[in-house]
């Protein structure tokens, strides 16, 4: 089914134009600026409220220390100095990278190859195929964790049971040694879905015309999808992946969710935003956990500039 | 007709593998789902029971299990549900009131400073917004607003995303021709804006309207920092709370996890459906967020 709304018709690469002003004179056009700032006045006040002065707030803190005897006092960067020091700041940011290392690659891969499928095959089984691949998107992320959490789990899991029926030791999937790749079934599970959606709009946003001329010149259905889809669906590609990385190395939700199952795996210093929050929440260390949230937003900003560099190299990922 | 039919049919092994592969895709994507189905119908008994995890067994006990829910703990299930709900509407409608508003100011007024606020607008989105949660929780608590629901709501409000795929459709699906004819014909900026205007944006409005619901509904991490009054949380929190309890067997070991169960899938019906029914239209805007 070809979505009739106008936007899908867009994906043919559409900007965003500048309007010219509209005629009316010097009187005309200043009344305009102002009506222009009205209807982004209230996004305006809540960017500002919820954005810039919580992350304003939160440099400011982390520029500060706070002991019983002395009070507050201005550290300069000894917050940052001590989390970049700290092994548990760095152990649970080596995690969230190592991790965005394979999950990122392993999602955009079965989102791809779900796109192509679909774009290719038409008919009910391909509808259903990609309302149930999206599935997961509309289901919160805490309860995807736990439904996998309780598949995984030995008393009332499937695992436990086929690997009784082969005769095999039950591998449990959110142990210290298996964790990883227990989250990183879930992880992919719960988004790869919303990646091939994007990815399969863009497909559909290429003009049919250009396989024509293709097939035409003899190219089989897999040179298509290699030299002409793939190449032309780019800009979808690299969007996703910077989305990926902010998600992935941001981690918090499914490791905190499967913690209490998991037996003592999940540590409070798992992932660099669970250290904050227990840091924050349970020790009331504001300060040094504005230092580590900021640290993390470094690194995160620095991973995207990182991408965004290597891959405009290739030229066509961000034009 | 006969050389299609042909070619068709030379094409169907290679269309089998595909369609073997989307089955299994199919079958990973749908097991987790299943499992809940399946469990859900299930007594402690039958959940504990070490065999057949992904069929029924023991008797359906669905409705037991559902009466269970919402008797527990003075229904405190109810109590989350409820909230949820509040949460998700008022943030999910506010969001979507702030962010048409702005995306249409962003695309049909060329103002002083639009496109510096606009690239401040899209950099954001690369500020991790769990970052933001914890001097949020700091500033609320401050101002004394921590711990009810407006520490919940207010944030909900901001998605600079939402802006932008607002500027988009706006952009391109209301000719600034037709504002100019309402300007003409006397027509104030307001005016324009809700007869004009309005109708064209609809479908990228309900777009934005189920895609910041959602985010709202699903929304963990906020609340569980926000709130610590029980009565306050919406779903995810309050299943996360009976996990933890469950897992410690403090709070009745066995029967808890029926519940939480049962819980989880009444808890995703409700966007399922929504998701479902309203395919067509977050289809074309999600089309509209991957363009470059």
């Amino acid at each position: 089914m070809v979505s009739t709304t106008p936007p899908t018709a867009l994906s043919a690469g559409a900007v965003v134009p500048d309007t010219p002003a509209a005629p009316g004179g010097r009187r005309g056009s200043a009344r305009r600026h102002w009506v222009g700032w009205f209807f982004i006045l209230p996004f305006l006040v809540v960017f500002l409220a919820f954005l810039v002065a919580p992350l304003a707030y939160a440099g400011y803190l982390s520029l500060y220390t706070k002991g019983l005897a002395t009070g507050t006092t201005f550290a300069g960067i000894d917050n940052y100095k001590r989390a970049f020091t700290d092994p548990s700041f760095l152990h649970g940011l080596w995690f969230v990278l190592k991790f965005s290392l394979v999950v990122i690659p392993l999602q955009v891969f079965v989102a791809l190859a779900a796109a192509l499928l679909l774009d290719e095959i038409v008919g009910r089984l391909a509808r259903f195929a990609r309302l149930i691949i999206f599935l997961p998107y509309a289901i919160p992320v805490v309860l995807g964790s736990l439904m996998w959490g309780f598949l995984y789990s030995p008393s009332f899991g499937p695992i436990e049971q086929i690997s009784t029926l082969f005769n095999v030791q039950a591998p449990f999937l959110l142990s210290q040694g298996n964790i990883f790749y227990g989250l990183l079934n879930v992880v992919t599970w719960q988004w790869a879905g919303y990646y091939m959606i994007i990815i399969y709009a863009a497909l559909q946003g290429i003009d049919t015309s250009i396989y024509e001329a293709a097939r035409t010149d003899g190219a089989t259905a897999r040179q298509i999808a290699f030299r002409i889809k793939i190449p032309m669906i780019t800009p979808a590609l690299a969007l996703i992946l910077v989305f990926a990385l902010i998600g992935t190395l941001q981690f918090f939700v499914e490791p905190k969710v499967l913690g209490p199952i998991a037996n003592g795996t999940v540590t409070p210093d798992f992932t660099p935003n669970i250290y904050a929050v227990t840091l924050a929440l349970q020790y009331a260390q504001f300060n040094y956990a504005s230092a580590i949230s900021f640290s993390l937003g470094f690194v995160v900003f620095l991973a995207v500039a990182i991408f965004m560099f290597v891959t405009r190299k290739r030229g066509s990922l961000f034009t | 007709m006969s050389d299609a039919l042909k070619s068709r049919e030379r094409r169907t092994p290679r269309h089998i593998w595909g369609k073997l592969l989307l089955l299994a895709l199919i079958c990973y994507f749908l097991v987790p789902v299943w499992w809940l189905l399946v469990a859900s119908t299930k007594n402690a008994e039958g959940l504990f029971a070490g065999s057949g995890a992904l069929w029924f067994r023991g008797g359906f006990h669905f409705f037991d299990n559902l009466h269970d829910l919402f008797a527990y703990n003075n229904g405190e299930f109810l109590t989350w549900l409820g909230n949820s709900v509040l949460y998700a509407l008022t943030g999910g409608i506010g969001c979507t009131v702030i962010s048409v508003l702005a995306g249409y100011g962003f695309a049909k007024f060329n103002f002083r400073g639009r496109n510096l606020v606009f690239a401040a607008v899209l950099g954001s989105v690369v500020v991790p917004l769990t970052s933001l949660v914890i001097p949020t929780f700091v500033l609320m608590t401050n101002i004394g607003l921590i711990d009810t629901i407006w520490a919940v709501i207010l944030p909900s409000l901001l998605s600079p995303f939402a802006v932008y795929l607002m500027r988009v459709y706006a952009a391109a699906s209301i000719p600034d021709e037709l504002l100019d004819a309402a300007r003409i014909d006397g027509a104030g900026e307001l005016r324009t804006f809700f007869r004009v205007a309005l109708p064209l944006m609809r479908p990228g409005v309900i777009t934005v309207l189920l895609l910041s619901v959602v985010s709202t509904w699903n929304n963990f991490f906020l609340p569980l920092v926000m709130l610590s009054t029980s009565k306050l949380y919406p779903l995810t929190v309050g299943i996360t709370l009976w996990t933890t309890l469950a897992s410690s067997n403090n709070g009745g070991g066995q029967s808890l996890w029926n519940l939480i169960i049962v819980g989880s899938l009444v808890s995703i019906v409700p966007l399922v459906i929504a998701f479902l029914t309203l395919q067509k239209y977050w289809r074309g805007g999600l089309a509209v967020g991957s363009l470059k």
